[in-house]
């Protein structure tokens, strides 16, 4: 296998992100200068962190083709239940149990989806939008509408809200998680598969490959991502809530897509994906400083993917 | 002529089968209902499901294109706040506000469908994209709840009529007739689904594909402004933040309904029994004395168990290949 240099590994859409940012922080720096402080930017890369973590997942599936729905109520699930083993009074290690099972449900809720996906050929967008609705069942039924007064335990509170050298460790942990799916994707055979199954399913089923294992270890990865978000969101917010998970889920996709992955699998970059994460951190939060109403942001928001994603596609050539 | 019926028939079954599963739970219902059957119970049963059952009928018509339509909740809210400031006064007023509202509904769906078209981008995003917009338009409308719409034109569609049948449910199958039944004979019904089933076959039969999702996506947001319009009659006024749960609804009242989602068939009257039992099993949970709280749970289970229906597929394969499609 052919080792890929880290500067080519920037293809258009990555670039075009790069350009865009840039003008949005020149135009926008000319008119608050605090947009070009170390500070404010430091604070951006806190909050796309736990977006980021969240859209390395969904392009694992996305890569495969399918799509994962079931993010809000895995983040919540988890999280819910991580704060829950926690209780009201966190002690040092006793209560890493709750982070631990957060994961475990994360895992499993992954593990769920693929299985569904894969082993009963029920379409992605409807088996992971079933099971979103279940676990939100489950969770509705065990707590009430309103999530039980609990606490996260220490490391989760460290690594959602704490600073190791002045980074936050969101965003440590956001490296350690794309440096994972980096490696998985360009060093290890199953990153190749996942290219392979996502290109053509039947193809790669008959060069020998099993497809699918391959869409639940896609799947579970992903379960695996919006638990880790949930912890990390719990520890920032100091507790869950429900729907916590609820606005990591299109925004997730988007940056995905916006990163010039293809919906239809087989086709795109992790470079692309953090540049789309970043993005799309940095447009609502200039918003919000620029105190723009509610829907100049939802409308914004929608003609930049309309755009960038138009540009892509009507660059790219027709298959 | 067995042919057709057996393909009919094939096609057909799983919204026969949601039609029967409606009849049983509704026959229950009225069993259990506190004032029996009578008409109030029956209109009051239908209105709860008319919204959605319009969504459902708009979604469907997308899906048999090989579409999705994510921006439908938000085209409904849009349509809900324009109707709360246009839709009163007198006779010819309100002729010229629900053309109007009707209209936003068409535009904004021939708008998701030339973006899907000349964008080249992918249904989900696009109109993901769109609802965001969408969703915009309706804050600058009306940022909060509120407005006013006739009451008389309320009673007409949401009472019942001459005491035998709910009106919501006449208005919805007049208006399915009027909309889409004439459509679906047509031949631009027939691209519609001919695209859904074999994009590159459609254009190799020289039908005009663009224009067959273009109009696709028309009639979801005209059903979609349909049916911001009943939500608008139900609650006499506008709410921008009423779609949010309606757009995943659909979808889920379309796959009950026995539409597969990968397109070239479709049932609008299986998505509308599937609608009206999503609904069915809601007010089921309320007076059954099941604990409210487990009222999510059930209604994911009901999803499940229908969704699993498409699982089945797998026993009936002779070729590991025919696995992937």
């Amino acid at each position: 296998m052919r080792a890929v240099s880290f500067v080519t590994s920037f293809d258009g859409p990555t670039k075009a992100i790069a350009v865009a940012m840039l003008l949005l922080l020149a135009v926008g720096g000319a008119y608050y200068h605090q947009f070009l402080s170390p500070m404010y930017l430091m604070q951006q890369l806190q909050n796309g962190a736990f977006l980021g973590i969240v859209a390395a997942g969904a392009m694992m599936v996305i890569l495969l083709g399918h799509i994962d729905l079931s993010v809000p109520w895995t983040i919540t699930a988890s999280a819910t239940l991580a704060t829950a083993l926690v209780g009201t009074s966190p002690e040092a290690l006793v209560s890493e149990r709750g982070l631990v099972a957060g994961l475990g449900a994360g895992l499993l809720i992954g593990l769920i989806n693929g299985l569904g996906v894969a082993y009963l050929r029920i379409p992605s967008m409807i088996w992971t939008l079933v099971t979103n609705n279940i676990i939100l069942g489950v969770c509705v039924f065990y707590s009430g509408f309103y999530a039980l007064r609990s606490q996260p335990s220490p490391v989760m509170s460290a690594l959602g809200a704490g600073q190791l050298f002045g980074i936050p460790c969101a965003v440590l942990v956001w490296f350690a998680v794309s440096a994972a799916i980096v490696f998985l994707l360009r060093r290890s055979r199953t990153g190749r598969y996942i290219y392979a199954v996502g290109t053509h399913e039947p193809a790669a089923y008959l060069s020998g490959i099993d497809t699918r294992k391959v869409i639940v270890f896609a799947f579970v990865v992903a379960g695996l991502c919006s638990a880790i978000a949930g912890m990390l969101l719990t520890g920032y917010a100091g507790q869950s809530y429900q729907r916590m998970g609820d606005p990591y889920l299109l925004p997730g996709i988007a940056a995905v897509v916006l990163g010039g992955s293809s919906l239809f699998g087989g086709r795109g970059s992790y470079s692309g994906t953090v540049a789309g994460v970043l993005l799309i951190t940095l447009i609502s939060s200039m918003l919000s400083i620029m105190q723009a109403p509610e829907a100049a942001k939802q409308i914004c928001y929608g003609v930049v993917i309309i755009l960038m994603v138009g540009l892509y596609s009507r660059a790219a050539p027709a298959n | 002529m067995t042919a057709f019926l057996d393909i009919h028939l094939r096609r057909n079954n799983r919204a026969l089968l949601a039609w029967l599963v409606l009849g049983g739970l509704l026959v229950y219902f009225l069993h259990i209902h506190p004032r029996g059957a009578s008409i109030g119970v029956l209109s009051a049963w239908a209105n709860q499901g008319t919204a959605l059952a319009f969504l459902a009928v708009g979604q469907t018509i997308v899906v048999m294109s090989r579409g999705v339509d994510l921006s439908i909740g938000p085209i409904m809210a849009l349509t809900n706040c324009l109707a709360s400031h246009l839709v009163n006064g007198g006779p010819l007023e309100l002729a010229f506000g629900i053309a109007i509202v009707v209209l936003a509904g068409a535009v904004c769906g021939a708008i998701n469908g030339i973006v899907v078209v000349v964008g080249k981008i992918q249904p989900i995003i696009a109109t993901l994209a769109t609802g965001a917009i969408y969703s915009g338009f309706a804050l600058i409308i009306r940022p909060i709840p509120g407005g006013s719409i006739d009451e008389t034109l309320s009673e007409l569609t949401t009472g019942d009529l001459a005491g035998i049948l709910p009106s919501s449910i006449v208005v919805l199958l007049v208006l399915v007739c009027l909309f889409w039944l004439p459509v679906s004979k047509a031949s631009l019904g027939r691209s519609i689904v001919a695209v859904g089933s074999s994009e590159q076959a459609a254009y190799m039969s020289g039908l005009k594909v663009d224009r067959a999702k273009i109009a696709a996506y028309t009639l979801g947001g005209i059903f979609a402004s349909f049916s911001g319009l009943f939500i608008g009659f139900q609650t006499l006024s506008g709410d921008p933040s009423i779609g949010l749960p309606y757009t995943l609804n659909s979808i889920a009242a379309v796959v009950i309904g026995g539409t597969a989602l990968t397109g070239g068939a479709g049932s609008v009257l299986g998505s509308i029994a599937g609608a009206l039992i999503l609904r069915t099993i809601g007010s089921l949970i309320f007076f059954t004395g099941l604990p409210p709280l487990a009222q999510p749970l059930f209604e994911g289970t009901v999803l499940l168990v229908a969704v699993a229906f498409g699982a089945t597929r797998l026993l009936r394969i002779n070729n590991r290949l025919e696995v992937f499609q």
